[in-house]
């Protein structure tokens, strides 16, 4: 299920990204292109990086070097005097609107519905009437399956729930951009199946999504593109039958045995 | 089914698919049984020795007290009193958010500045406060608004025409108050999970309205307790004021006494009063904990109403409550 990419210009390019927490060295360089509509799995062990990555996008970590751009707007900084510096918190918000990220914990605001949830930023950052808001979240909490539970209170929602609520929420900001944390690392093994369909729907809507996950068979059957991280640098990347059946890299192999 | 256990154990009777273990009756039980009911009487006479002093007291003139409960100067002291609180409350909340956001902010200078007004505030007694504060003119004899270190001036004022006994007593109060409600909005800002924040700026709000919508509404069932607390604490200590002449209800009572020496009774209004105060505060704080308690919890706590009823139950059947602790 590839799908041919519809620019030349890649949606989000990712350029030399290096983190530094202190002296622990988390990313070693790191550049990915991903395309429009395309679907990126992050694989790789605890640590390696994943995680750290995806927030290097959004700058919920500013990176200590290197850059992300989306649609040739670069995310976070811009040029002052030749160097680069941080963008003031307002724009930066903007930037941050128009990609959707799903966390590993759901982290829905819990003094607030499913419904509210989804319609918290969309009248807050966008200014949207909140009846026209609550037309778009009933119909988003009707594509994850949820249009029973629109006046629940996270509380009262099972994890795989909880995280089809914060998909609704991420995508009622109609973002350019999907960033997934392992979305299904905090479920239980029989609710991670509800969640999955979620995204594989997501996926063949047509969405750009760039998903940190343990799922062998969701990267495996969603993605059009694997990409393996270890030690903080991309080990090896491609199309998933190549890189999960026949990787070419010792480090790849390792890790794909130890899941086996 | 268990006959060697029924005689070797005798406290357990045996029944047709069941043993039931009964409790054991030792000389110690007995005895803390007995020991219970006499320190339970004891209490009981100690508390009708208490009314009875209160009710048949001479001292105490409760003809007097119940004229002047009502009295036009001692009303007017409450509505002070009140007064004062709330302004104290609304002062220590607004700079008690300030400070505490100070206090998390990752600037040195901001951080230091709350630590010090903490510092100070917490350290010195509110009543030297009081008195320090009314008399500041002496201290700072003009207070002016400009550019700092010989700067130009915007705005300058007598010390004496800005600190009014009001001023002072209101100031104090709340700046004070400032420094405690600083800890507990700290507190319940930190009580809030970090990926709040993080969900929030992802979804492209500033920091200020994810404080604003997520973080601080969050923080509220860690906040409204103590703060009720302090309220309530705040509405008493407004009394230390009446050392700087402000007419609220304790120092409208010592005007009327300090005349007509009747100082038990009219110190038995202010008791009264303060009592009355206190206890409706402490239902309010009870519904609006219930308030912002939703989303928090599945079930709402229980009402005012039905727990005060389940108090009065344990208090009128002893035994019952006791039963938990029992030997």
């Amino acid at each position: 299920m590839t799908r041919p990419p519809s620019t030349d210009r890649p949606l989000l390019r990712l350029c030399g990204i290096h983190k530094r927490f202190g002296d622990n060295h988390v990313l070693r360089g790191v550049d990915l292109d991903i395309a429009a509509r395309e679907v990126v799995c992050l694989i790789g062990p605890s640590g390696s990086g994943k995680t750290t990555l995806l927030r290097c996008v959004n700058h919920l970590e500013v990176p200590t070097e290197g850059r992300a751009i989306l649609e040739g707007e670069l995310l976070g900084q811009y040029t002052h005097r030749g160097r680069l510096v941080p963008l003031p918190p307002r724009e930066l918000a903007a930037q941050r609107s128009a990609i959707g990220m799903v966390f590993q914990h759901f982290n829905l605001f819990g003094h607030k519905t499913a419904l509210e949830n989804v319609i918290e930023a969309p009248t807050q950052v966008r200014g949207v009437s909140r009846k026209e808001a609550v037309g778009t979240a009933t119909e988003l909490l009707r594509r994850v399956g949820l249009a029973d539970k629109a006046d629940a209170y996270p509380r009262q929602l099972s994890g795989g729930q909880k995280q089809r609520v914060a998909i609704a929420r991420a995508l009622a900001m109609s973002p350019k951009l999907m960033l997934f944390d392992e979305p299904t690392s905090a479920l239980d093994p029989e609710i991670v199946g509800e969640v999955l369909d979620v995204m594989r729907q997501l996926a063949a809507d047509g969405m750009t999504m760039l998903v940190a996950t343990h799922e062998m068979t969701f990267a495996r059957d969603v993605a059009d593109r694997v990409v393996f991280m270890d030690g903080g640098v991309i080990v090896e990347q491609g199309p998933p039958n190549q890189v999960l059946t026949a990787p070419t890299h010792e480090r790849t192999k390792r890790f794909l045995a130890r899941l086996l | 089914m268990s006959a060697t256990r029924s005689d070797s154990d005798a406290s357990v009777t045996a029944l047709d698919d069941h043993v039931e273990r009964r409790p054991q009756t030792t000389p110690a039980g007995v005895a803390l049984t007995i020991l219970r009911w006499v320190v339970r009487i004891v209490v009981l006479v100690l508390l009708i020795d208490v009314v009875r002093i209160l009710v048949t007291s001479k001292t105490i003139e409760w003809g007097t007290v119940a004229h002047y409960l009502t009295f036009g100067q001692i009303l007017s002291g409450v509505l002070t009193t009140l007064e004062l609180t709330v302004a104290g409350m609304a002062i220590g909340i607004a700079l008690g958010v300030i400070l505490a956001l100070m206090r998390l902010s990752s600037s040195l200078v901001m951080n230091m500045a709350a630590s010090g007004y903490l510092w100070l505030f917490r350290g010195t007694p509110l009543l030297v406060q009081i008195l320090f504060l009314y008399n500041l003119a002496s201290f700072i004899p003009r207070v002016t608004i400009g550019v700092p270190f010989g700067g130009p001036t915007l705005v300058s004022s007598d010390t004496n025409s800005l600190i009014t006994v009001t001023s002072a007593a209101i100031l104090a109060l709340g700046l004070n108050q400032a420094a405690y409600m600083c800890e507990i909005v700290r507190a319940g800002i930190l009580s809030v999970d970090e990926g709040q924040l993080e969900a929030s700026l992802a979804l492209g709000m500033t920091r200020r309205r994810a404080m604003r919508r997520i973080i601080l509404p969050q923080a509220m069932p860690v906040i409204i307790p103590p703060t009720g607390n302090n309220a309530i604490a705040l509405l008493k200590d407004s009394s230390l004021v009446s050392v700087i002449s402000m007419k609220e209800l304790l120092y409208q009572a010592q005007l009327i006494y300090s005349a007509q020496f009747n100082t038990i009774p009219l110190l038995v209004v202010v008791c009264i009063w303060y009592l009355a105060m206190t206890t409706v505060s402490t239902i309010g704080q009870h519904y609006l904990e219930r308030h912002f308690g939703r989303g928090t919890t599945r079930t709402s706590p229980p009402s005012f109403r039905q727990r005060f009823g389940r108090n009065l139950t344990s208090i009128l059947r002893p035994g019952r409550a006791a039963e938990g602790v029992g030997a």
